[in-house]
């Protein structure tokens, strides 16, 4: 009798699960690419909006062959690199003093709120006053521009540490530098990386903004005279450049992540 | 430098003097008076919310009552490199440290030679059954593997009183049994001094040589409960230690309902 009425249980798990698909992240791309050269060919979409994806590539390979590709992309990481990496050195810093100590927390965290709110660029004349038109007041914007992002990931993850383990370092008699080198600077570590894949970007938006207002060379200054000049081909091609630095940096940091937070897999 | 003798403890008495405590408004704790003797285990149970693990963290000096003292009676022993050592709930592991590297966390900040912790190193790890996880991270661990490593963590410094803060409760119940077995082979092998607070009556009567019973917020002792006993003798169904947790049990009833109600109540 109840086997007349028995039927399966519908299932209605599942549909939230992600599953990698590798293969639609490169068709979307492939396909875009496709559409837009195919588009351009056909004056489907008019040169003077948007060039095609070869020209763009051409543009490429010119700058390449002109030797130009080196010259701005030195220029540009040489800036990056020293702004980001002090920005960073001493926002770790300042965050590790701001999570453990009371006296500087009170002293500094305000003022970090405040001025982290303010647009950096919008400094960049004062900068400019202050460290000269050079490569001093460009580096000066993405130092500042990465160095309170970093703050205040810092100092987040110093206070999101476990405070057992805190507790656990502490009655088993371990020094005060002991709990801070093996306890808390490896329990911050988690949220300071991923404050570096924030201030990555913020850099690279801040380098290409400084560049645009006073650089001779650099990605920022080449996009601009292409876009003064209307040849949008370039444009492109410096778009993707600085897409690709974009991209070779958080792999980088990705790395980092792979190497530093190899116990969190 | 002495040569160190591995895996002995030391004795070492405990006094807690009129302990009262207080977080602001609410009272926790109120005029505790209590003494552990050198290798006794003394339980300490009561409702939720009564001030245990408080208790546990003022003897063990992570907090200071509002009034009272807890003393410690005669010197440490020398070879105790940390004679009030704890065993947390949540195991309290470094996760980006192996298994032998939580252990010698404790070892580090002492001067002690590379020889002689990895000799200790060793040696607990052996006699807690966890020589082949040397190099495991914690997340592969199971929740009574971690803890076992928190006990070898604990046994690495030779202490002289253990506190041990619901040790057991974050595992399953056979795990438990299992860890419970362990803990009393090593207090078997070599008798140490512990206070041991939990929530679990059948852990109480199995472990602890007094078990005291504190009331709900702000805890006083109550009553303290005697089981002689012997340890070893404590394994299967025994009518005295049913009856013992039965009259625990009935005493701590009606406070828990009570406690259970001002929680709810806020």
């Amino acid at each position: 009798m109840v086997n007349d009425r028995a039927r399966p249980v519908p299932f209605r798990g599942g549909g939230f699960k992600h599953k990698p698909a590798v293969a639609v992240s490169l068709l979307v791309f492939v396909v875009l690419i496709l559409f837009w050269e195919v588009g351009s060919r056909t004056g489907f979409i008019s040169n003077l909006v948007l060039p095609a994806p070869s020209e763009a590539f051409t543009a490429l390979l010119q700058l390449i062959e002109t030797d130009m590709l080196w010259k701005h992309l030195s220029a540009s990481l040489q800036r990056l690199i020293l702004g980001w990496t002090f920005g960073t050195l001493f926002g770790v810093c300042v965050g590790l003093l701001i999570g453990l100590f009371s006296i500087v927390r009170a002293g500094l965290s305000p003022l970090v709120s405040a001025i982290f709110a303010i647009p950096k660029i919008a400094m960049l004349p004062l900068f400019i006053i202050w460290f000269g038109i050079g490569e001093g007041s460009k580096v000066a914007t993405i130092l500042f521009g990465t160095f309170f992002p970093t703050v205040i990931a810092t100092y987040g993850g110093v206070d999101n540490v476990d405070r057992t383990l805190i507790r656990m370092g502490q009655s088993f008699g371990l020094s005060w530098l002991s709990i801070v080198r093996k306890i808390i600077i490896p329990g911050a570590l988690p949220a300071i990386l991923s404050g570096f894949r924030i201030s990555a970007s913020i850099g690279i938006i801040l380098l290409v903004a400084a560049e645009m207002i006073g650089a001779e060379f650099g990605i920022g200054a080449y996009i601009l005279l292409a876009g003064s000049l209307m040849a949008t081909d370039q444009l492109i091609a410096g778009v993707s450049i600085l897409s690709l630095m974009g991209l070779t940096m958080a792999w980088l940091i990705g790395k980092a992540e792979n190497y530093f937070l190899k116990w969190r897999m | 430098m002495a040569v160190l003798s591995i895996g002995i403890f030391y004795y070492m008495d405990l006094q807690l003097k009129n302990i009262t405590h207080s977080y602001g408004e609410i009272d926790v704790l109120g005029n505790i008076d209590l003494t552990v003797n050198g290798g006794e285990i003394v339980c300490i149970v009561g409702p939720s919310g009564c001030g245990k693990s408080t208790l546990l963290r003022l003897i063990g000096g992570l907090e200071r009552p509002v009034s009272g003292e807890v003393l410690l009676l005669g010197e440490p022993p020398k070879e105790s490199l940390n004679p009030l050592t704890y065993i947390f709930q949540d195991f309290a592991l470094l996760p980006w440290r192996t298994v032998e590297g939580n252990v010698s966390l404790a070892l580090e900040d002492h001067s002690i030679s590379k020889l002689e912790s990895r000799e200790i190193i060793n040696d607990v790890l052996s006699r807690t059954h966890l020589s082949d996880f040397r190099k495991a991270l914690p997340r592969q661990l199971s929740g009574g593997m971690k803890q076992r490593v928190a006990i070898a963590r604990a046994l690495a410094v030779r202490p002289a009183v253990m506190l041990m803060d619901e040790p057991l409760s974050a595992l399953d119940s056979q795990t438990r049994e299992l860890l419970m077995d362990d803990l009393i082979d090593l207090w078997m092998r070599e008798s140490f001094t512990a206070v041991y607070v939990t929530h679990n009556l059948h852990e109480a009567v199995r472990f602890g040589h007094r078990i005291v019973v504190l009331s709900r917020r702000p805890g006083r002792v109550r009553e303290v409960v005697k089981i002689d006993r012997p340890l070893g003798d404590r394994g299967d169904a025994n009518a005295d230690l049913e009856e013992v947790q039965q009259h625990l049990w009935s005493l701590m009833r009606d406070e828990a309902r009570a406690a259970d109600r001002e929680l709810l109540h806020g």
